[in-house]
């Protein structure tokens, strides 16, 4: 039997750094291609957090160059505030450390590790120090620092440290050296292009290996840096506050309205009989069974939603549907924002968007794009609780096949903003299954499955109306010349189908040996005066009737004729020319007209 | 009918389905012409004729949409191609009107099924076999040989001769239009179908047509429907009785079934191309014990496929069934040869005349 003394003499406390040294896959750094992507993710988080708070557009250069067999260099540079240089060692060299820990509002990063912890996989693999240059203002220098992590206390170890010349004003640039392939690039770019979606006012520069990729920004507005909070009744937990109370000198009254958010003297009284104390008494002199009955009466009590226009910063509907169009092209989007709700006292916003077509690949099941506060998902989308929820949708009801996603050429986002996002893991990879926010994800999903259904709706009848009219105007002509020749008899006239079965405003175009000839045929019951387009490389010169219209430009003519139609009544252009080009109808609405290129 | 007679009719009903289309478009109607659905679901056993044919669910085609028009557009396109040809007295075989539609533009056929598939449409809309519209038929018509005299009406002159003194070792072609075959007199007792060449070879080497006066029609695998023809003919017309004899597979039993019931594909022809009397010799499961004869295991496609046939109606009799669960439990199939096992002479001496008097045939 082992004495407890020896073992004893084996038990000793573990530096953080020295935890997650040994434990990397919990920050994400579990293998060599994961660790470039979360290295730029970490530190573009950081630069977006920073830009957001001085109220700056984000302007992000990202590098990766291969400098050694194995070995990437990660570079990472903003135009954010900077940070002083005092700072700089501990935000960089020290995990756990960060402005954002203690506050309640929606940011990209919460706990400060992620780019310390890059830092620390850095001189794991390759033993490099962690070069960081960063200038607060004009009137300021640049800093140049090279660090390490001293993994056994977690302190951050200064190789050098100098003041330097910076053509920025301000910013923060870090490069990481370390050992890793690029196996993962289009994720990569994937990653960058799905940020650059959710952040429509950053403009995000990427250079891997010497491939230039720019991704634009489309709004010049900084969205608004969201203010914190203080914290919800509902949402604390009895460590919290203990914590809080021990740090407060005044009555359980006055902590109650003054700590927390939504409670007035009415909702602290209310409580405080509740858990059978008396409002005079000093919140720090409390007992723990006191504060235990405290913490109940603050959940049983019926509070207000916290201030979620205020801690929250949703994308918007608008953004997010120009964030999507300009990075994949689309033939239907629609966005949803629906209004904020809370789970266990933090304040959340689900948003939502849909696409439908475009370059979306027609296979295979859906494209799910999952954010949690403005950060892209990239792994564990099976996990995921935005992936269940849109699993559990039932897409069949709005015209989509579905095998668990839905399938087609479809593309679902789905935003997650929120003071405190329940992920499974500490890596940030997936959404918990928090049934308040599966709630509202089904619910926003089902909304925008009832905009996809009118829209395919809408674009299968129009489909099926072109169809028939390429069938009535293009291909029964044919049918009759060929069956007038067998039965030996006159061509057979057409026309009465046409009218028939269209009742519209039909424009032909057909070019048959050097002619085109544009027929117009109002078949509908009213006069119709409309505007004939056409633009094509033929100047048609010898157009007849005229064009009321012709502008050139680079070789192409558009020609444009105006005419009146009775009911029934027909009209022709014939001009020599060889027919490519188009034809469009103005002056007629939509459902009323049929425009045909027969020589399409 | 004659021929000229035959000729005349066919295009008379191509180019009333063209003329039906000029009258619907004449009074502003979207042209459409209509016909029996062609699915397994659509066929039905018919009494009276003892074959599976086409039921009473149709479908209009209609050049409402693009696809239904440019299908409009491809028979009215093989309309005037058929006249045409029914005009110049010219024929062609499926293949070459296939490859003929290149130059038709928009009414081309993407694949020759396509085609096929059309005048399948057309023999029903008009009722008059392809072999009305001078549509030749690729493969080889079988041959037959036994005492049988034969009238032919060639593009040379009219033929006669005798199925075993007039002809060789291969014995006479069937044509391809079988409606210019007349049978002239004939000494037969019965017909005999046979799958494989080899058997059909050792039939006729021992003699056995001239033992039994037996009419020997060479299958040569599925049979062609001009073969098929012939033994509805010789059935029909000179009221000879039909067997067919085949290797002991779940293969074989389709072919069977295509020479005694017919098949979906060509359902609206039944009448003319099944022989509902037509009887099955073998190789029967059970004779693979009875005379124990080499076999082979049943591959797992083997299985599948005799278990399709135990769901067919087609194969819904207690002889079908109980000889189809022998064979899926022996697990084993045997081909008509091995029969030789037993020695050259065993199937024409024993097998074959036990058989055929257990039947009643002889």
């Amino acid at each position: 039997m082992v004495l407890a003394e020896d073992l004893a003499k084996q038990q000793r406390s573990i530096s953080v750094a020295e935890f997650f040294e040994k434990n990397k896959h919990l920050l994400g750094f579990d293998s060599p291609t994961r660790g470039i992507i979360t290295t730029i993710k970490e530190a573009v988080d950081n630069a977006l957090d920073a830009c957001e708070e001085a109220e700056v557009l984000p302007d992000i250069f990202v590098g990766i160059k291969k400098v050694d067999n194995e070995v990437y260099r990660i570079t990472v540079e903003d135009n954010g505030p900077g940070i002083v240089p005092e700072n700089v060692p501990l935000v960089f060299g020290k995990l756990l450390y960060g402005s954002r820990f203690h506050q309640i509002r929606q940011s990209r990063g919460q706990q400060g590790i992620g780019i310390s912890a890059a830092v620390l996989y850095a001189q794991l693999t390759t033993g490099i120090p962690t070069l960081v240059v960063s200038r607060t203002g004009a009137k300021a220098r640049a800093h140049r620092f090279e660090l390490l992590i001293r993994t056994e206390t977690n302190e951050p170890e200064i190789i050098s440290h100098e003041e330097i010349d910076w053509d920025r004003t301000h910013g923060t640039r870090i490069e990481i050296q370390f050992k890793s392939t690029l196996a993962a690039k289009k994720r990569l770019v994937d990653y960058l292009r799905l940020t650059a979606i959710v952040n429509p006012h950053a403009r995000i520069t990427a250079d891997i290996d010497g491939e230039m990729t720019v991704f634009e920004r489309v709004s010049n507005e900084v969205p608004p840096c969201p203010k914190p909070i203080l914290p919800h009744p509902h949402g604390i937990e009895f460590g919290a506050l203990k914590r809080i109370a021990a740090a407060n000198t005044g009555t359980v009254e006055e902590f109650l309205i003054g700590s927390f958010s939504k409670v007035g003297k009415k909702t602290a009284d209310e409580m405080i009989a509740l858990a059978g104390l008396k409002p005079s008494r000093k919140v720090n002199k409390l007992e723990s069974e006191e504060l235990k009955r405290l913490l109940d009466a603050m959940q049983a009590v019926k509070v207000p939603a916290p201030p979620a226009q205020q801690c929250l910063s949703p994308i918007g509907e608008d953004l997010i549907c120009k964030g999507l169009e300009k990075e994949i092209q689309l033939d239907f989007i629609k966005a949803r924002t629906r209004p904020s709700t809370v789970y266990g006292g933090h304040s959340f916003i689900i948003e939502a968007a849909i696409g439908y077509g475009g370059k979306v690949p027609p296979e295979g099941t859906a494209q799910l794009f999952r954010f949690a506060n403005r950060v892209p998902l990239l792994y564990q989308q099976g996990a995921c609780a935005i992936t269940s929820c849109a699993s559990q949708v039932n897409w069949k009801s709005y015209g989509l096949s579905q095998q668990g996603l839905p399938m087609g050429p479809v593309l679902i986002m789905v935003h997650v903003a929120s003071t405190n996002v329940p992920f499974t893991s500490e890596s940030k990879d997936a959404v918990a299954s928090i049934p308040e926010i599966e709630r509202e994800v089904v619910l926003v999903l089902q909304e925008l499955g009832r905009e996809l259904k009118t829209y395919l709706y809408r674009r299968d009848k129009k489909k099926q109306q072109d169809d028939r009219a390429r069938a009535i105007c293009s291909v029964i002509p044919e049918i009759a010349a060929k069956v007038s020749e067998i039965v030996e008899q006159p061509l057979v006239d057409t026309s009465p189908i046409e009218g028939k079965i269209m009742r519209k405003v039909v424009a032909k175009k057909r070019t048959v040996d050097g002619k085109v000839r544009i027929d117009v045929n109002n078949y509908t019951a009213k006069e119709v005066t409309l505007v004939l387009y056409n633009l094509s490389r033929d100047a048609a010169e010898d157009a007849k009737p005229r064009p009321d219209f012709v502008d050139s430009m680079d070789g192409e003519y558009n020609k444009v004729w105006r005419c009146t139609l009775d009911p029934g009544e027909a009209w022709h252009i014939v001009y020599t020319g060889s027919g490519d080009g188009s034809v469009d109808l103005r002056g007629v609405e939509d459902g009323r007209k049929v425009v045909v290129d027969l020589d399409v | 009918m004659s021929r000229e007679e035959m000729d005349a009719l066919a295009k008379e009903r191509l180019v009333g389905i063209a003329r039906t289309w000029y009258d619907q478009m004449r009074d502003g109607i979207v042209p459409f012409i209509r016909l029996p659905t062609r699915t397994k679901r659509n066929i039905e056993y018919d009494d009276a004729s003892e074959v599976w044919k086409y039921g009473e669910r149709e479908s209009t085609r209609a050049a409402t949409n693009e696809k239904g028009a440019v299908h409009l557009l491809k028979m009215a396109y093989l309309i005037g191609f058929l006249k045409q040809q029914l005009v110049e007295n010219r024929s062609s075989t499926l293949r070459e009107l296939y490859y003929i539609s290149e130059g038709w533009k928009k009414a081309k056929f993407g694949a020759q099924d396509e085609s096929n598939h059309l005048i399948e449409d057309l023999e029903i809309i008009t009722e008059v076999q392809r072999e009305a519209f001078h549509l030749r038929p690729e493969e080889d018509g079988a041959s037959v040989f036994g005492p049988l005299r034969i009238r032919e009406t060639t593009r040379r002159g009219v033929k006669e001769m005798h199925c075993q003194e007039d002809v060789g070792e291969a014995g006479y072609p069937i044509p391809n239009n079988v409606d210019n075959l007349e049978f002239v007199d004939h000494d037969a007792k019965f017909v005999i179908a046979i799958e494989t060449g080899g058997m059909y070879a050792r039939l006729m080497e021992n003699g056995f047509d001239e033992e039994y006066g037996a009419v020997l029609v060479h299958l040569k695998g599925q049979p062609a429907r001009s073969t098929r023809r012939v033994l509805r003919k010789l059935n029909d017309s000179l009221g000879l009785p039909v067997v067919v004899f085949t290797d002991g597979d779940p293969w074989s039993y389709r072919i069977y079934a295509s020479v005694a019931y017919g098949s979906i594909k060509s359902a609206h022809m039944s009448e003319l191309l099944a022989t509902p009397q037509a009887q099955f010799i073998g190789v029967q499961p059970s004779d693979i014990s009875d005379y124990n004869l080499p076999a082979d295991k049943l591959t797992e496609q083997d299985v599948s496929a005799l278990k399709a046939e135990l769901t067919d109606p087609r194969f819904a009799t207690d002889y079908w069934r109980s000889q189809i669960n022998l064979q899926l439990e022996m697990k084993l199939k045997s081909e008509q040869q091995a029969f030789a096992s037993r020695g050259l002479d065993f199937v024409t001496k024993e097998y074959l005349p036990t058989r055929l008097s257990e039947m009643g045939i002889i």
